[in-house]
């Protein structure tokens, strides 16, 4: 499926039983203001309308999206239906907790028109979740992949964090081998980044432990790499595999792509093809703002050419697509072969970009240093 | 004239000179608290940060005395590093006493004995002033032990002070005028007077430093450098107080400035002697020196766009800075540029943060190079302080590299250290003599080369501070030369080429090799870092690549934030210089002059 200039539809839920340790989201923990917030939600969406008619991806993030009731996850899911237009083969994403979800839950998600769950599984090991301060333990991770196989989903994905403190590349090459059998047909594999300003930021500065090294962070990508592949995933961004083009997450390639997206919430971001804006973090903030005005943008920018040229760069070097050297220079109107030919070119020397015609792509070592990539 | 003092402060580094010199000016009300900045002396950026003063500057303090008489008090402040020991010592020319200042706490350190002995070469009135009493580690009595035994001064006659707290002020203004003898000269006498700085005001042009010995100067006098010859036709004369006030003539005895219609203070030599030109004196005072530059280092802008930046920049730079010299020069590897002449490496590296700081310039510095001698084999000789420059080695019939005779004063328990280092460093012709019980002075003959590659550091660390080291280009001497080029991953970089001694030619290429090893960042694929003599690689590293840089999340929210990250990794960036696909920053260039020690 081509992604198209579509936009599509961010839904940011900030809530969550607790915080996770390493996590440095925005979510707040105090969930009388579900209801509120929804209202406030959907108010927003109406205020957007005008605006952003048609989508054809819908991604419900958060925080915890899997929080909501059936109830209130219907309400949502009506709301949009109604003010937006929202294409009938549009990816429809829920962001899910393993302890949160069941049989019943996933059937009526499906009711809802979500066809696409992505299950925040971590690890499939009970003391690597504890490290990481999660709630469910590997037993509800596999019954919740269970119940969304049972549901009907077909489009299942896994998040999973790897590249801990103290963890080895064969203990993680078992893990991998496990979930190569499971039903997902996505995974995001996350390597653990440790922010300073969260719990275990102030543990790691403490010395309680130590993060893996430039070299252990590199051995694990690359193997990762190797092994999702040789299992049959297409490694197609820096953290996210599928198994075939068709299940690559439609709605997130959108934001490598430079497609307008419009997120709605609180410190949501949207993106309108040359200009980005964002709402306030804070879910009262929000929740009042929008009450009063309709409109709880906390800030924006109109990007230069140059600094779209640097994001499309960046961005585009993150992926397997790599760079289309003609779309590029359309839409960009940047001939990046003819200016930064000699750095492209020792590059591809060194095996960290390849061109084949006029494409031009990151290798699985460039992939690595995509960010060094983006600064050509 | 009895009315005059002419006096200087003199003190080890941080030991409170400047905040000194603050205190009297306040005290003698020439300032008020409003206009009061602190540290009024030392009005440069770069000296207040490094607590030196780099240029001279005199200010006249009105003072009332305890006897009832007006007293004008000439301080005159000295520039305090060894690169700048000459126009010290022009700055002492002028006064009849100084106050040396000693830090309560730290007592007795390298530089106030190397300030004691230039004193003493002038003949001063030495009033020893111990600062920083309220200290709580301050310790009076054994700095008072040390005034006596290692300066051998009376320490009766030492004040106390703590110039932070404003107390002792006074008996120190009272000393200078009854301990610092008044000025001796012939009003009647021709003009006689001593420049000892000069600086460039935009509407006046040069505005020079001067203390009448002798005679008197007025405006409309036609005066002379007696150095040169050249006259200049007088439009002012006045003395320094916070702004220059206008007089009608300054007389023997006086300090004050002349406004003369100099076009730069390129045409001022510091130490040359004025006079007028229908009434010369008979000979120039004593001590003049034409300051000639021995370190040498080309400038290159970052930005090849910025070469007419940089151009415009140096030409404002050099109206107030006559030790600097440059002529246009270029780079295969750094395109456009500068060849500059400086006093030395603290010299060197002022013009460079001046440069960037002032005037908002990112530049290379090539490696820095003293000025070599070779006869060639047609019998010509060709001086070359450029290491691009330097000759075909087969033309080359001898070589011969400027030697400097180094004088240092040290605690005894040193010398052991500091002889293995003059012996590394090349030194020959040593001699030694006890100053005084404990305290050495000790002579060496050095290659200057050897000095500016890191001797003066090293010195200052075998002698924990303790020693003190000066310098005077003696002559050329024969010398076996070679070139040693830095090739990175393959391509030669002649900026960091260097002219050394062929025994020391691999140890530097080693070094060479290291040092940019840790200043240049890993990039995305191995660097390999090579020196080379001639054909012959002679040492070698590798950097290695980093492997991963990227972060895991990339959605919504962060593109901004990554894009801001990258935005300001790109604008680093481009303070570095590419060579070929790899990044060196400005660091670099210098760092391979820099020691271990460091």
């Amino acid at each position: 499926m081509s992604i198209g200039k579509t936009p599509g539809l961010y839904i940011h839920i900030p809530f969550c039983l607790g915080k996770c340790p390493y996590c440095d989201f925005y979510s707040i923990t105090t969930l009388e203001l579900i209801d509120p917030l929804l209202t406030a939600l959907l108010d927003e969406a109406k205020a957007q309308a005008p605006k952003w008619k048609a989508f054809d991806t819908v991604y419900l993030g958060g925080g915890t999206p899997s929080l909501l009731s059936p109830a209130q996850l219907a309400r949502v899911m009506e709301g949009l239906q109604e003010t937006f237009s929202i294409s009938e083969e549009a990816e429809i994403t829920l962001e899910a907790n393993p302890g949160d979800i069941d049989l019943h839950y996933l059937q009526s998600a499906r009711k809802l028109g979500i066809n696409r769950v992505n299950i925040g599984v971590q690890s499939l090991r009970d003391d690597i979740l504890t490290f990481l301060g999660r709630r469910h333990r590997r037993r509800e991770a596999l019954a919740a992949l269970e119940a969304a196989h049972v549901a009907g989903f077909e489009n299942v994905g896994i998040d999973l964090i790897y590249a801990l403190p103290g963890q080895s590349l064969a203990s993680w090459r078992e893990d991998l081998s496990y979930v190569l059998q499971l039903p997902a047909i996505h995974l995001s594999c996350y390597q653990l980044t440790i922010e300073p300003d969260t719990p275990m930021g102030t543990r790691l500065a403490k010395g309680e432990f130590t993060s893996a090294d430039e070299d252990t962070q590199s051995d694990f990508f690359l193997a990762t790499d190797e092994y999702l592949e040789r299992g049959g995933y297409i490694h197609y961004e820096v953290s996210n595999f599928a198994k075939g083009e068709t299940f690559y997450s439609r709605h997130n390639q959108k934001y490598w792509n430079h497609c307008p997206y419009l997120g709605l919430g609180p410190s949501a971001h949207s993106f309108d093809g040359r200009s980005r804006f964002w709402n306030h973090r804070s879910v009262e903030k929000y929740i009042e703002s929008i009450k009063g005005s309709g409109n709880a943008q906390e800030g924006s920018e109109i990007l230069t050419m140059e600094q779209l040229r640097l994001e499309a760069l960046f961005l585009a070097m993150r992926t397997r697509r790599g760079i289309d050297l003609d779309a590029f220079k359309a839409a960009y109107d940047w001939d990046i072969w003819e200016e930064k030919g000699d750095v492209l070119k020792d590059l591809i020397e060194r095996k960290l970009v390849a061109r084949e015609g006029h494409i031009l792509r990151p290798t699985r070592r460039g992939l690595a240093v995509a960010d060094s990539l983006g600064l050509i | 004239m009895k009315h005059i003092r002419n006096f200087s402060i003199i003190a080890h580094i941080d030991h409170g000179k400047s905040t000194l010199a603050d205190r009297l000016i306040q005290y003698t009300g020439v300032s008020d608290e409003r206009t009061f900045k602190d540290q009024i002396l030392d009005n440069m950026d770069i000296e207040r940060e490094r607590g030196i003063t780099i240029k001279s500057q005199a200010i006249s303090l009105p003072y009332r005395a305890k006897d009832g008489e007006s007293y004008t008090l000439n301080l005159i402040d000295t520039p305090g590093h060894v690169d700048f020991s000459y126009e010290v010592s022009r700055s002492l020319a002028s006064c009849e006493g100084v106050l040396l200042v000693i830090d309560a706490a730290q007592g007795v350190q390298a530089q106030t004995l190397a300030n004691l002995y230039q004193a003493m070469e002038h003949n001063l009135e030495i009033i020893p002033v111990i600062n920083k009493i309220d200290l709580p580690s301050a310790d009076v009595s054994r700095v008072v032990e040390q005034i006596d035994s290692e300066l051998g001064l009376d320490p009766e006659g030492h004040l106390e002070c703590s110039a932070k707290e404003g107390i002792g002020i006074e008996a120190i203004l009272e000393a200078i005028v009854k301990r610092i003898p008044p000025p001796d000269g012939n009003e009647n006498a021709p003009l006689s007077a001593l420049i000892f700085d000069a600086h460039y005001d935009s509407f006046r042009g040069t505005v020079i430093h001067c203390r009448v010995f002798d005679g008197e100067v007025k405006s409309g006098d036609t005066i002379r450098f007696m150095s040169n010859g050249a006259t200049y036709r007088v439009e002012e004369v006045g003395r320094f107080l916070l702004a220059r006030q206008k007089r009608d003539c300054l007389t023997a005895g006086e300090v004050g400035y002349i406004i003369a219609g100099v076009k730069t203070v390129s045409d001022v030599r510091t130490g040359d002697t004025i006079t007028l030109d229908d009434r010369p004196c008979t000979k120039p005072l004593p001590g003049f020196k034409e300051v000639k530059p021995v370190v040498f280092a080309s400038i290159y802008p970052i930005a090849s766009d910025d070469y007419e930046d940089l151009a415009v920049s140096l030409e404002k730079y050099k109206l107030n800075d006559a030790s600097f010299v440059y002529e246009k020069d270029s780079s295969a590897a750094l395109g456009q540029g500068f060849r500059c002449g400086f006093l030395g490496l603290l010299h060197l590296d002022i013009v460079q943060e001046r440069l960037e700081r002032e005037y908002d310039l990112s530049i290379i510095l090539s490696v820095p190079s003293v000025r070599y001698r070779f006869t060639l084999k047609d019998g010509s000789v060709v001086y070359v302080d450029n290491p691009t420059h330097y000759p075909d080695q087969g033309s080359i019939e001898r070589g011969e590299e400027p030697y400097i005779r180094a004088q240092m004063m040290l605690p005894e328990k040193y010398l052991g250290a500091v002889m293995k280092l003059c012996m590394e460093k090349r030194g020959t012709n040593s001699t030694m003599s006890y100053t005084s019980p404990g305290r050495v002075e000790l002579l060496y003959e050095m290659p200057l080369a050897e000095v500016i590659y890191d001797f003066y550091d090293r010195f200052k660390s075998v002698t924990q501070g303790y020693g003190s080291f000066d310098y005077d280009v003696i002559d050329y001497r024969e010398s076996n030369l070679v070139l040693l080029d830095i090739l990175v991953n393959g391509e030669k970089v002649d900026a960091l080429s260097q002219i050394v001694h062929r025994d020391r030619a691999r140890a530097r290429g080693l070094q060479a090799c290291e040092r940019l090893k840790e200043e240049i960042p890993r990039q995305m694929f191995k660097i390999a870092i090579q020196g080379a003599i001639g054909g012959e690689i002679i040492s070698r590293t590798t950097i290695s690549p980093f492997r991963k840089d990227v972060t895991a999340k990339c959605y919504g929210g962060d593109i901004t934030r990554k894009r801001k990250l990258l935005e300001k990794q790109k604008k680093g960036k481009k303070r570095m210089k590419m060579i070929g696909q790899v990044s060196i920053p400005q660091s670099a260039f210098l760092a391979v002059l820099k020691s271990d020690t460091d």
